[in-house]
């Protein structure tokens, strides 16, 4: 009964999104593309802080490469979203790869640490490597790709906003897919008792790395999206308040929850632009404020993600009973 | 020293780079030895360490009129008023104190975020500029080269302030409490000492801490709207090549990274966006195994 309830209000929720351009002007279609798209960085969040146990701040750093990437190799490529998709995602993997041996032995607060020094270093090259990424300036006059092979080119904002809608649904499909494989749950199952998976055999780093790559996938391809929204970028989209947003949007949506974390990232998003939309001069310090307030509000998410957050060798028995009995994962 | 005689000529023009690497580096460990602290023993990431380097930073901007008594003052204030915030921050995770690091992290970031807004608002979205004491703004001869004074002075300061920091946390009874907390807070709370004010102690000596390094590092890293990024960022590489905890590993790790962002630029221009990059990734991958055996434990 609940989950018919539950799939009602997604499909209900996803026809307003397809409908959405028609009833708001183009500055805010721009807008919700854009919001799509960190969102979709969210569910990669979602994946490694709530599924796999892996706190992270650093997903704008494949996010980053992937709309580098896209930017700069795609587009000599060929203008083919699809091949975008492909090129950016490959990108964040690489990254995500290359990364996986700084944070793979690592657990709860500290990985959150690796990881922030890994985007925060991501986003200082990007500033600095001038003769690729056009530095603080950013990458401007990307060309417009076309979805696919024989199709017209994305000339509008509307367009723009449904190309990304479609990929973003896709993709959270992919991910909502994997993540009832036997992939998904052994996942799960070491990050509720590593010790114990790791008894029976089971290589936990091994999936702890392959998820670290699917998320940089994930995030990669989201950052082909932004590409496609934004039609410009400079390393400020991938700053530290970016990963820090997407990590209390998930946080709100219940930190394993793909669904949630979709909701609670495009409402923290959304909160952050309409804030600096009307109070220019101190929407930081009311943004810094609503942080705290929600931190205050939150037992639910406090407590779902207690014990995933305390290291391997002192499991706490009450916290993994409790992960027992908390639905997850039905978007 | 006969060696340093005919090598002198080749290493000649990476001298002050690499006594510059010395300055930035020590500015660097008494600016994360806040943040290890405050992760060893309250277990916090505190995101807006950053922040109380800049209101150091801006303090000076503000009270530096190039003599001595402004310079004291300012320091007296910074302190202050960083530790002040570092218990204002110790305040607001009490509610929060039983919950998990991810939240708290976030609410640290929202202090940080608006306590920039704060200061952004307070003193001007430029950069502002940063008087020395006028018998210090001149340069002095090192080995047949020109040097700033302050600089010079600078490692010296942070160095007995270092120094003073290994004295505190080894010999003296809340050093020894703050070390017997890392090892086991339980025991030190039935020992009859609050973790709240333990809590509190800490972050209010990782305040001090990083007001120290803002006011005497304001003309080295100078305060402005980037400065908390780039200090919290910088204190983040160091602790965590430091070994989370280990005081000598951190000095270690920040005087690597002084000489990677001067030393190492000068010497490999064209790659000096990847070398911190590159130094992190290195050390991390070397000692991962190592570090994962005590991180288990922390």
């Amino acid at each position: 009964m609940i989950r018919r309830a539950r799939g009602a209000v997604a499909a209900l929720v996803l026809a307003g999104l397809v409908v959405a351009p028609w009833m708001v002007d183009d500055y805010t279609t721009a807008i919700l593309a854009r919001t799509l798209a960190l969102a979709l960085v969210g569910v990669s969040v979602a994946l490694l802080t709530g599924v796999a146990g892996m706190p992270t701040l650093g997903q704008t750093a494949p996010y980053a490469a992937g709309a580098y990437a896209c930017a700069v190799l795609g587009s000599r490529i060929s203008d083919v979203g699809v091949v975008h998709v492909v090129v950016a995602a490959g990108a964040g993997a690489l990254l995500a790869a290359l990364t996986v041996p700084l944070v793979v032995h690592a657990r709860g607060v500290i990985v959150l640490m690796i990881t922030l020094a890994i985007g925060e270093l991501v986003v200082t090259i990007l500033g600095r490597w001038r003769s690729v990424t056009g530095g603080t300036d950013g990458l401007a006059g990307i060309p417009a790709v076309r979805p696919f092979w024989g199709l017209p080119v994305l000339a509008t904002d509307q367009a723009r906003y449904l190309y990304t809608l479609v990929v973003a649904a896709a993709l959270v499909g992919a991910v909502l897919l994997l993540l009832r494989t036997r992939a998904g749950l052994l996942l799960r199952a070491g990050r509720d008792d590593e010790t114990r998976l790791r008894a029976s055999g089971h290589r936990v780093p091994l999936q702890v790395s392959g998820a670290h790559v699917a998320a940089g996938a994930i995030a990669g391809a989201a950052g082909s999206l932004l590409v496609v929204a934004q039609q410009y970028i400079s390393p400020a989209d991938f700053g530290f308040d970016t990963s820090a947003l997407l990590l209390l949007g998930v946080v709100i949506g219940g930190t394993a929850s793909v669904g949630g974390a979709l909701v609670g990232a495009a409402l923290v998003i959304a909160v952050r632009d309409w804030l600096f939309g009307v109070l220019p001069g101190h929407a930081p310090l009311v943004l810094g404020a609503l942080f705290v307030a929600t931190v205050y509000l939150l037992p639910s998410g406090v407590n779902r993600a207690r014990g995933r957050l305390r290291p391997p060798s002192a499991p706490d028995a009450t916290a993994v009973r409790e992960h027992a009995t908390v639905p997850e994962l039905r978007a | 020293m006969i060696a340093v005689a005919v090598g002198t000529n080749r290493i000649d023009p990476y001298l002050i780079p690499a006594l510059d690497g010395v300055a930035y580096g020590l500015l660097v460990f008494v600016a994360a030895s806040g943040l290890v602290v405050c992760f060893g023993v309250a277990n916090i990431l505190n995101l807006a360490h950053g922040t109380l380097y800049a209101i150091g930073g801006y303090t000076a901007a503000a009270l530096l009129d190039g003599g001595w008594a402004s310079l004291a003052l300012a320091l007296a204030v910074g302190v202050l008023a960083a530790a002040a915030a570092g218990v204002l921050l110790a305040g607001l995770l009490t509610p929060v104190a039983a919950g998990n690091h991810l939240t708290q992290a976030l609410l640290t970031f929202g202090v940080a975020l608006a306590g920039g807004s704060l200061l952004v608002a307070g003193f001007g979205p430029d950069d502002p500029q940063v008087r020395v004491p006028a018998a210090l703004d001149g340069s002095v001869v090192v080995a047949g080269h020109r040097y700033a004074a302050y600089r010079l002075v600078f490692i010296a300061v942070a160095a007995v302030i270092s120094a003073a920091l290994y004295l505190v946390v080894r010999r003296t009874r809340a050093g020894m409490l703050v070390r017997a907390a890392v090892d086991d807070p339980e025991m030190v709370a039935c020992l009859g000492v609050s973790p709240a004010r333990i809590r509190a102690g800490v972050l209010a000596a990782a305040g001090a801490l990083a007001g120290a390094a803002g006011v005497l590092g304001a003309p080295i890293i100078g305060p402005g709207t980037d400065t908390a990024d780039t200090v919290l960022l910088l204190s983040l590489v160091v602790v965590v090549l430091g070994g989370l905890g280990s005081m000598a590993g951190t000095l270690l790790a920040a005087l690597a990274i002084g000489e990677i962002q001067t030393l190492g630029v000068a010497l490999l221009p064209s790659a000096a966006p990847f070398l911190l990059f590159a130094a992190m990734a290195a050390v991390l991958a070397v000692r991962a195994r190592g570090l994962a055996a005590r991180w288990g434990a922390t």
